[in-house]
């Protein structure tokens, strides 16, 4: 049954992260308050003080130990979920590969900021795209509304008993986490039946049936362990379709791996994540009216990573751009960017693709830039080539 | 209806940013589309800062800070005196609505915005002949009023009243619809 469409209330994405969570209810949240991050911890730690969730707050000296307790309530069998940004989510780094490697469904909104240095709060996915290769599941949002309904359908893909991996929720820093928009909120006991009880499978205070977590693990089963892990991974591209779905029975909103706009036909395509996405939207609209064939790929999920997708969707596509809110300094492009290629390298089909690293510590990105990627994309499909493959959009330089 | 994009000048504590939101909450409120967002920068009291309301009868998927705005509403009169480029970006037919005790031809000359409308109003008087401080914020959303009707002062003041009367208390809640209500009646513009 789909339930009637309530009205739409305004709230930041921090906010409406802050409300997921309130919804949800976890047992236990360990967090410690990082700009943009802030706001989550703040709101959360209101409905702590006046009842209105049952979760028991812990207030943390540092990200380390955020983490660290998250692990710790989540072993022992609690929903366990935590929140962090940029150089708090580098604290946590040694935990946060920890998390993952207990198989511990921790489930963590990261609202992207740039790492230091030189200091910077504002958006990029520097921190986030650090973190690709720690064995969390990762999802990016392009507004509040997004966030919201992640970090609600986040506690099923991390808690489904064939996919036990960490997720993070991933949103742009002060572009949708201090902007206020109008956010759809679903009826709270709804929320609460479709994340249902969390049952740890083997929780640390099942004292009739002890279990053991983190021992030492060499080169006899470290192994099987990682496999083990990249196995769950692999599992989740095929487990996550049907708590899309799901999802899509419950709310009436519409998830996949990826999103598209206007693409089936497009010649050219941008292809960024979050809320970079959303100003393509109407560059698009502008360019189509001129009869240009443009069209938007917009990851949702990059860990795992959605291969077969982004190869479907590409599928017409003469010639991309990939649009990278992170330098990864390899000196060959940004981390979307050299996934996309590696993933087209098996594949029959073979645009032309071409990366823009943007956007670095906010650095703002204007409707004007992605209609200069797309007209430098029309030119590489009339030469036939990529004149620069790897280009800095909105840099000085 | 086109989107409209508001800039809000302020210096920090002024209320840009609150004022900003009550104008996107009170047109969420009557089914538009809208977003809400101040320019962080290195937040100080007293620092130049800005805020932005952008309102639709589309969604707005658009991200980026708002680089032509429709209306610039200066809170703060001593911006005009060169710290930032008030009028930067602003539409031809654009709005130019200031809190000062000058004319809005007086206004001009200063700022050499020759297109669209100027509109005064001495918010600050009103601020503190109203609410006894110099909040010039409600004041100026009230100036807006005058000049866009997209929503009625009765649909802002509902969110004024939602949002304050816990917060500041009936009295205060009163005094700054008042406050809306006289910079609406007082505005001049030329």
């Amino acid at each position: 049954m789909a339930q009637a469409k309530s009205k739409k209330i305004p709230l930041t994405g921090d906010q409406a992260v802050a409300t997921a969570m309130k919804q949800i209810d976890p047992d236990v949240v360990a967090a410690y308050p990082i700009t943009p991050q802030t706001e989550i911890v703040m709101y959360f730690s209101n409905y702590v003080a006046n009842g209105q969730v049952s979760t028991e707050l812990i207030p943390v000296e540092s990200e380390h130990s955020a983490m660290s307790a998250c692990v710790g309530a989540s072993a022992a069998g609690a929903r366990t979920m935590t929140a962090t940004s940029a150089n708090g989510l580098a604290l946590m780094w040694e935990i946060v590969y920890i998390a993952a490697s207990l198989r511990l469904p921790i489930v963590m909104p990261v609202v992207n900021r740039a790492l230091s240095g030189p200091i910077n709060i504002h958006c990029d996915h520097s921190d986030t795209m650090g973190a690709r290769d720690s064995g969390w599941i990762q999802i990016y949002c392009e507004s509040g509304q997004e966030a919201y309904e992640n970090t609600i359908l986040a506690v099923r893909i991390a808690e489904h008993k064939g996919i036990l991996l960490p997720v993070m929720v991933c949103q742009d820093g002060f572009i949708t986490s201090h902007a206020v928009e109008g956010v759809q909120l679903f009826d709270e006991n709804k929320v609460k039946e479709f994340v249902g009880e969390y049952k740890a499978a083997h929780p640390l205070l099942d004292v009739d049936n002890p279990v053991t977590y983190g021992p030492l693990d060499l080169q006899d089963y470290y192994f099987e362990h990682k496999r083990q892990q990249s196995e769950a991974m692999k599992g989740a591209l095929k487990i996550m379709p049907e708590l899309f779905k799901e999802f899509e029975k419950t709310f009436g909103a519409k998830y996949d791996f990826i999103d598209t706009y206007r693409l089936e036909d497009a010649d050219i395509a941008v292809i960024a994540l979050s809320s970079t996405a959303g100003t393509a939207r109407g560059v698009i609209d502008a360019l189509r009216k001129e009869g240009v064939k443009a069209g938007l790929l917009r990851p949702r999920v990059f860990r795992p990573f959605p291969r077969e997708k982004i190869l479907s969707a590409l599928k017409n596509v003469k010639a991309a751009a990939v649009l990278d809110r992170a330098e990864s300094f390899s000196a060959e492009g940004g981390p979307l960017y050299t996934e996309i290629k590696a993933a087209l390298y098996d594949s029959d089909i073979k645009p032309l693709v071409t990366n823009y690293i943007y956007g670095l510590g906010g650095r703002d990105i204007f409707p004007d830039d992605i209609k200069k990627v797309y007209s430098d994309l029309g030119a590489a499909l009339k030469n036939k080539k990529v004149s620069n493959p790897i280009n800095y959009l909105g840099s000085r330089e | 209806m086109a989107m409209v994009e508001v800039a809000w000048h302020g210096r920090g504590g002024q209320g840009a940013k609150t004022a900003s939101q009550f104008l996107g909450e009170a047109a969420l409120d009557i089914g538009k589309y809208i977003q809400a967002f101040p320019e962080y920068g290195p937040e100080r009291a007293g620092a130049p800062m800005k805020a932005f309301t952008r309102i639709s009868d589309e969604p707005i998927y658009v991200h980026s800070s708002v680089t032509n705005p429709d209306v610039v509403i200066v809170i703060d009169p001593t911006l005009l005196l060169g710290a930032v480029d008030i009028t930067d970006g602003l539409e031809d037919d654009g709005i130019l609505l200031v809190n000062t005790d000058k004319s809005p031809a007086d206004i001009r000359k200063e700022t050499g915005f020759k297109h669209g409308k100027v509109g005064t109003v001495d918010a600050t008087k009103i601020a503190l002949e109203t609410l006894k401080i110099p909040m010039p914020n409600m004041p100026m959303l009230g100036a807006f009023l005058k000049v866009n009707s997209i929503v009625s002062i009765d649909e802002v003041s509902d969110i004024v009243k939602a949002k304050f009367i816990k917060k500041l208390g009936e009295d205060k809640t009163r005094a700054n619809i008042e406050g809306i209500k006289r910079a609406y009646i007082e505005l001049k513009i030329g």
